[in-house]
């Protein structure tokens, strides 16, 4: 019976997830000290709504650095979709629900995700490359082609839904009150769905194979290129469904508020554990690490440090996160070295 | 057989195909250029305009070397910007502290600020370098975190203002141009741009460099020190950053945690299109010259049509990039017969 146990913290000490736990948690319980307000009910609900964007960002990058690729148009993608979305059903005065909304941004979003799959896939062009050249193409259609200019009126079922909520919290000391929006189950379902996806399909699986070696994977017998072309349609729906949650909460639609998130999502993925090399990583260690940039960004104000310290704080997270585990992969290669000399000169 | 017996024809293929990359930059620069001629030839083509744009490129200029070093040694620098705004921010302070009363500069003012600065950028570089050769932090991540934390150093130190109000001197001595005709920010660009063609294609350290570029394990028994290069290489591309700092501060007169935010993605493009191989090993310092250029004239061109929103330049920018690459696709598509097999290798490096 030990000895499983001792197996177990063994075995879940080589990964990242307990430790960037391990640094959440402290961090909330040094907030919470300081302030006594981050385990009330109010704050939890204002970082949870607070999760649901970048959280669906995130998942996104996630599966793109899985595969090995890396996307930084996601941003631009989604502003350029739920933009041309938002502008669309204001022109044509429409006034139902928010699902005409939500399918027409996800169609967009499937197109131009479609459009970088194509090119990353089929050429075979390196995804920062191309990624790179889409989100200038995506920003210059948004900017140039459709004139855009912050939307402060958007569709009636757009603002109801972003303002309708499943509960709502009341902090007993202060009085303040959030709001958890309903969108938090659409945040759920997609992040079950890729879990269920990555976990028990062979396509999630092949998906973990082309990020550990793509000849690999092409000889025993995956389909790289549709895959490849899949995942990445599949990335613009989810960025696009992120955009106009994004948009329904915040009342507007602003064309380029959402450019320069890129960097902080995937900083997030990375630290909690997946490999920016691809093939290995975790949905629960890429959300633990983007609950952590999340507080970081939102709760700093709690322990009393200005605002302005907030890029400090998210730099050297990500140096000694990713530093961390680096070195451990160092450390561990050392004592196998130590442990077999001979069967490394081998 | 011999070049003689060739017709110009043949010959003229056989120069394009030394480096088709070069070439594809110069006809399309060349075809911008007869486009501007046709359409706006007076308001394009004075004398005042060609010095405009050369005193505006060479601060992503010169960050766009320094991406290029990285990326030749297989890694990338996304810090540069953070790098510059920093070395901005703190040169600002010590022109304000050395500004004298009546508003100008003692002598050894300018000197020491880009002494100074160059030594600032050495530093950061190193730190770079350190996190990348010693704890073997992928460089995008590296880079990415600490261009993030030397952004935040900044605002912490000026709270998201603006640092003015020193002598007008600085700037003006920056923007000056010799013989009223060359602009001081393209000397320090050309300076810069020669030592580094220098040391990457008439040194040992360049031969160097693009061979930890192109497998950093055959470096590592071919007995170099990786650990140093990286290091090396890290600190140039941050004093370039850190020059093109001071070529903003001069530009703007002031300096602030969030100017030139769209160069970092910006150099990156340019190096690439500039034909430097993302994975490493390959790339040459004229492509870069050229894709820089490129990028200035086409912006400049661009703005003298007043009915054409200038975001229209990053939809050209970026459909310019992706449509070079898969002409590269193509012609690689031609000459290698199994090219699947090779390319699926490749890019599994």
């Amino acid at each position: 019976m030990k000895s499983t146990t001792a197996l177990f913290i063994k075995k879940i000490s080589k990964r990242n997830e307990p430790y960037v736990f391990l640094v959440l948690l402290g961090l909330c319980i040094l907030i919470e000290i300081r302030s006594g307000q981050f385990f009330s009910s109010n704050n939890l609900v204002d970082i949870a709504s607070a999760l649901i964007v970048p959280g669906l960002f995130a998942i996104g990058a996630f599966l793109v650095i899985i595969s090995g690729g890396i996307d930084v148009s996601f941003p631009a993608l989604a502003s350029l979709s739920v933009y041309a979305t938002t502008k669309y059903l204001l022109d044509i005065n429409y006034q139902g629900g928010v699902w005409a909304a939500i399918l027409m941004a996800l169609a967009i979003g499937a197109l131009l995700g479609a459009f970088n799959g194509i090119f990353i896939g089929y050429f075979k062009l390196p995804a920062l490359i191309v990624t790179l050249g889409s989100s200038s193409v995506f920003r210059g259609i948004m900017q140039g082609a459709l004139n855009s200019r912050q939307l402060t009126i958007i569709p009636q079922g757009m603002r109801n839904w972003g303002t309708s909520s499943l509960f709502i919290a009341r902090n007993p000391v202060s009085g303040l009150t959030s709001r958890m929006p309903v969108a938090f189950v659409v945040f759920l379902v997609v992040l079950l769905f890729v879990f269920f996806l990555m976990r028990y399909t062979m396509f999630g699986r092949s998906i973990y194979a082309i990020g550990g070696s793509e000849l690999s994977a092409h000889s025993s017998g995956f389909n790289v290129v549709r895959t490849k072309i899949i995942m990445y349609t599949m990335v613009g729906m989810i960025a696009s469904l992120a955009g106009v949650i994004r948009v329904c909460m915040m009342q507007q639609a602003h064309p380029t508020n959402m450019l320069g998130m890129e960097m902080n999502i995937i900083a997030g993925v990375v630290l909690g554990g997946t490999a920016i090399t691809g093939g290995r990583g975790t949905l629960l260690g890429c959300m633990l690490g983007t609950l952590l940039i999340v507080i970081v960004e939102n709760s700093l104000i709690l322990l009393g440090i200005p605002t302005s310290w907030k890029s400090v704080f998210t730099g050297a997270l990500i140096i000694i996160g990713t530093g961390v585990s680096s070195y451990q992969v160092i450390l561990m290669n050392r004592i196998k070295k130590k442990n077999n000399p001979n069967k490394e000169a081998a | 057989m011999t070049n003689v017996a060739m017709n110009p024809a043949k010959k003229f293929q056989q120069i394009y195909r030394s480096d088709r990359h070069i070439w594809r930059l110069i006809i399309m620069i060349l075809l911008w250029l007869t486009f501007m001629a046709i359409t706006r030839f007076q308001r394009f083509y004075t004398l005042l305009n060609f010095q405009t744009m050369a005193a505006q490129f060479p601060e992503f200029g010169l960050m766009s070397l320094g991406v290029m070093i990285c990326m030749i040694t297989g890694g990338i620098d996304l810090s540069v910007v953070g790098v510059a705004n920093l070395t901005s921010i703190l040169m600002a302070y010590l022109l304000i502290n050395l500004t004298t009363a009546t508003s100008a500069l003692p002598g050894f003012a300018i000197p020491l600020v880009f002494f100074l600065a160059i030594l600032l950028g050495a530093t950061f570089g190193l730190f770079n370098g350190l996190l990348i050769s010693k704890f073997h932090i992928p460089p995008i991540l590296a880079t990415m975190g600490s261009g993030e934390l030397f952004t935040g150093i900044c605002l912490a130190l000026t709270n998201g203002n603006a640092v003015s109000r020193f002598s007008r001197t600085y700037a003006n001595t920056i923007n000056n141009r010799i013989f009223d005709l060359i602009p001081v920010q393209l000397i320090i660009f050309i300076i810069m741009a020669f030592l580094i063609w220098f040391l990457l294609s008439k040194t040992v350290f360049g031969t160097k460099l693009y061979l930890l570029g192109t497998s950093e394990k055959a470096a590592k028994f071919s007995g170099l020190n990786n650990t140093v290069l990286l290091l090396k290489t890290y600190m140039l591309s941050s004093i370039c950053a850190a020059l093109g700092g001071m070529i903003m501060l001069a530009n703007y007169n002031s300096a602030r945690a969030d100017y030139g935010t769209v160069y970092t993605l910006q150099c990156v493009l340019i190096v690439v299109l500039g034909g430097v191989n993302p994975i490493g090993g390959k790339g040459k310092i004229s492509g870069v010259l050229l894709a820089i250029v490129l990028l200035r004239l086409l912006e400049t061109g661009l703005n003298r049509f007043p009915n054409i929103s200038s975001y229209y330049i990053s939809l050209i920018w970026g459909s310019v990039l992706i449509l070079v690459m898969v002409l590269n696709y193509f012609t690689e598509h031609k000459r290698t017969v199994s090219f699947k097999k090779s390319s699926i290798a490749r890019r599994s490096k």
